[in-house]
């Protein structure tokens, strides 16, 4: 099934892509709430959601070009060093920008 | 009145100090809307069309990945596919919000999730773990990020030209650079490590082998089951701050 980009086409799937996302928003949410929250539930909670960054950010790493992977490297070992995000994040964009400009 | 059963109490000053704790954050998301509006617009989307897309989904990478679909007719199925596998990162976040979201009424926490993108969830989400209780970022902090995108591809639309390769400034960092400093900011032991350690194997080989953009949810899922099998010593000492 198609939709044609119309006027009211374009309507109707910007509407069907925000449902979706809505569900995606509400979903997980929803779904807790039958959920009673043991020690152990807390606990894998609380462990996904710290994992969450990293199965986001290790494909970008290995996806990236030489400057992602410069971001990267930069924002960690400034993190680790300063433990302040704002010094770490700005050392780490200026990374990719610099090893871009060269490479 | 309910308060006994809905015990968060929601501090204005603490929404508007996150607010503006995400303001350096919210500019780099003006970048990142401007360079989606400016791609919308060259895919043939109307202004209007995009700045309501921006408005309303408000999920940037499904919404370059939409439009990266885009053409005269537009399969229906595949989009929703495409959009549902980007965004279901936000299930988890969602769900990973729940014991804080349980404290207030159901209209606030499905209010509030509604402005749930990665940058606020990730500030909750890590003081979480440190048991402090902030959903103030995701007010405060989802406001300013949700105008930014909007003003972002408002730009991106009729002033493009101005934002023609924001990954030369090394723009499309940002936000990966930022969920990584939330992660390393996060509390680090051998049992975090070891989930970190199965959850970056698991999005790699997902990344690899699985349909594209299961990644995310494979890494998760994979991490929290070291967190359900494992459990710390002291299961949790947020009690006290709920208190």
């Amino acid at each position: 099934m198609t939709i044609e980009t119309t006027t009211a086409g374009v309507l109707a799937l910007i509407v069907i892509m925000t449902l979706v996302t809505l569900v995606t928003r509400l979903g997980g949410v929803f779904a807790m709430s039958f959920v009673r929250i043991s020690p152990r539930v807390e606990s894998f909670i609380n462990t996904m959601a710290s994992s969450v960054l990293i199965a986001i950010v290790v494909p970008m790493a290995f996806a990236g070009d030489a400057g992602a992977l410069a971001a990267l490297s930069v924002t960690t070992v400034v993190m680790l060093a300063l433990k302040k995000p704002l010094p770490a994040i700005s050392a780490g964009i200026l990374a990719a920008a610099l090893v871009r400009y060269l490479v | 009145m309910k308060k006994s059963s809905y015990p968060y109490q929601f501090q204005p000053a603490k929404v508007r100090s996150e607010l503006l704790r995400m303001l350096p954050i919210s500019l780099f998301v003006v970048a990142f809307g401007a360079a989606f509006g400016l791609a919308a617009v060259q895919k043939g989307l109307a202004p209007f069309d995009t700045l309501l897309m921006s408005t309303l989904m408000f999920a940037g990478a499904s919404q370059f990945a939409a439009i990266e679909m885009w053409g005269a007719e537009v399969p229906v199925i595949p989009v929703m596919v495409v959009v549902f596998a980007i965004n279901s990162r936000h299930l988890l976040m969602g769900a990973s919000l729940y014991p804080m979201l349980k404290d207030v009424s159901p209209a606030k926490r499905y209010g509030l999730i509604l402005l749930l993108t990665d940058a606020n969830w990730a500030v909750a989400a890590q003081d979480y773990q440190s048991g402090r209780h902030n959903l103030e970022v995701i007010l405060g902090g989802g406001l300013v990020l949700w105008l930014a995108w909007i003003i972002g591809t408002w730009l991106g639309v009729y002033f493009g030209g101005l934002f023609q390769n924001p990954k030369s400034l090394g723009m499309d960092m940002v936000l990966g650079c930022f969920l990584l400093s939330m992660a390393l900011g996060g509390k680090k032991n051998l049992r975090v490590l070891v989930a970190w350690g199965l959850a970056a194997a698991a999005s790699l080989a997902a990344w690899k082998w699985l349909p594209a953009n299961t990644h995310v949810v494979a890494g998760a899922l994979a991490g929290g089951v070291v967190g359900f099998f494992w459990l710390e010593k002291q299961p949790t000492d947020a009690q006290e701050e709920a208190a």
